[in-house]
């Protein structure tokens, strides 16, 4: 019974593509309209910071099994209502307690960095789990253009919401926000991520660019970021909004701190039958456990 | 026409076609990326759906003039038990692996779990005296007293379903006005009826 393991290699990604976009180009044909219906592939560099010793999931998992509630809250949902989400041009603003708040293009958030790839366990809050090839750069980088000042401890940011073209959004309050520490912003872990699989972000994986924070439940790891403010309050977060004593501020991977509703201890990896053990911080407690020592994380969950 | 025995026949094929449709889909590989999520969603919402109809049958056989609906009733019960079996089924076997002790931890200490489990208790003795013979031993006074039990399996189905998800609760409430209307309607009749003279033999 290894369901979700081989049917997901059964399909090679370009046949799976060429389908996809087979299926997504008839409208769009029919229309006369022009639009790229593959993700451009990206450049990238090597990185210290990538994890090894996992398989990767398939990129078709990775794009058909998604929690993104602006385009519905089925996990097969925004793989298809997600299709046409515009993602160029985008801008990024990058404001708060900064010396220099500007405004980056999508472009210019590209071409910011070096394009590391990086290989990240992605644990989410409900249990399951995938390995993910990201693209992308630490945060830091980006942050430390705009030059934080003493009084910005927290950072907070949003996704982008239109209700037209998210007609399907519900389940919480739009605009989605998220927030971290600023500590945590800056470590280097924390990747500012704009494609995975070699490749560009499709819509339903968080186009153009998003957060991946792997130590943290997925739902940190906000997508589709419009707006980044540095803060000296800790920001309110779409979760914890939505159910506080669920969804705590911090969330991080936490095998000893059960979910009210279900336990965390173990995780299903997709394409896998038996669940594994959850590991503490998601596997990377030596890099990022001492930006919690002495704190309770049973209280701060 | 409902006498028929074709008819019959294809209520019993349409009420098979959501399994073979599951089947079907995990033939080609088509049970998404989670495809053990997608079973015990898939068979709990049938489960539910079923019960629902189940529930229905007695106030549209009034609604509609149609007594013979009655035909139908004990053969959608079994299949909403049929498919709460299958739904169990996946927890236990392809979910939990059979992990009994974090079955017990899970049904002691998550409510949802709790729900269900209670659901689906209330759901055995049912299918179990769901025979002519049983309500022939039972007598039909206290065989229908057990079978209203029906009642509060639905209302287990629609909290475990409530309780389950994580904001959106548009679809468990959907369920939960199905099943307030099926119960409305017999709380109405038998409201409309209380005087009679042997209210027993009138409320289903």
């Amino acid at each position: 019974m290894q369901l979700g393991m081989r049917y997901s290699e059964i399909t090679p990604k370009h046949v799976y593509l060429n389908r996809r976009a087979f299926l997504a180009g008839l409208p769009v044909a029919m229309l006369g309209a022009k639009r790229a219906l593959a993700e451009t592939r990206l450049q990238t560099v090597k990185s210290p910071l990538t994890t090894s010793g996992e398989k990767l999931n398939t990129f078709q998992q990775v794009s058909t099994y998604n929690n993104y509630y602006e385009f519905g809250i089925d996990k097969d949902m925004p793989s298809v209502n997600a299709r046409n989400f515009r993602t160029s041009p985008w801008v990024v603003s990058v404001e708060g307690d900064c010396a220099r708040p500007r405004k980056f293009s999508i472009e210019e958030i590209q071409a910011l960095a070096p394009l590391e790839e990086r290989v990240y366990r992605h644990r989410c809050v409900e249990a399951w789990s995938i390995v993910v090839p990201w693209i992308g750069y630490s945060l830091s980088k980006l942050l430390e253009k705009v030059q934080p000042t003493s009084k910005a401890r927290y950072v907070a940011f949003e996704t982008y919401f239109d209700r037209r073209q998210m007609p399907r959004a519900e389940g919480l309050d739009f605009p989605y926000v998220e927030g971290l520490r600023l500590d945590e912003a800056m470590h280097p872990l924390a990747l500012l991520c704009v494609g995975m699989f070699g490749e560009t972000l499709p819509p339903q994986d968080g186009a153009p660019v998003r957060l991946v924070v792997p130590w943290k439940y997925g739902f940190k790891s906000i997508k589709s970021i419009v707006k980044i403010k540095l803060q000296g309050g800790m920001p309110r977060t779409s979760w914890n909004a939505a159910n506080a004593r669920e969804y705590g501020f911090y969330s991080n991977v936490n095998p000893n701190v059960d979910h009210p509703r279900w336990s965390q201890k173990t995780e299903r990896r997709l394409g896998e039958f038996f669940k594994r053990q959850t590991l503490m911080f998601n596997g990377y407690g030596d890099q990022v456990a001492s930006l919690y020592k002495g704190m309770d994380l049973r209280a701060n969950y | 026409m409902l006498r028929n025995r074709w008819v019959k026949i294809a209520a019993f094929v349409l009420c098979l076609a959501p399994l073979g449709w599951l089947g079907w889909r995990g033939w080609n590989q088509d049970l998404s990326a989670n495809p053990i999520e997608f079973i015990t969603h898939f068979t709990g919402d049938w489960t539910l759906r079923l019960l629902v109809a189940t529930l229905a049958v007695t106030p549209l056989r009034k609604l509609l003039g149609l007594p013979d609906l009655i035909r139908f009733r004990r053969m959608i019960g079994l299949y909403a038990f049929f498919y709460g079996v299958l739904h169990l089924t996946t927890y236990v076997w392809l979910d939990k692996f059979f992990d009994w002790r974090e079955m017990l931890h899970d049904v002691g200490k998550r409510p949802f779990i709790t729900a269900g489990f209670a659901g689906f208790a209330m759901m055995v003795p049912l299918a179990a005296t769901s025979t002519a013979g049983w309500i022939r031993r039972m007598g039909g006074k206290r065989w229908r007293m057990l079978h209203r039990l029906v009642y509060a399996a639905g209302v287990a189905g629609v909290v475990h379903y409530y309780w389950l998800v994580k904001s959106s609760v548009r679809r468990p409430v959907i369920y939960g006005l199905l099943v307030a209307v099926m119960l409305g309607a017999r709380a109405w009749r038998q409201g409309a009826k209380a005087p009679a003279a042997k209210p027993a033999a009138l409320v289903r």
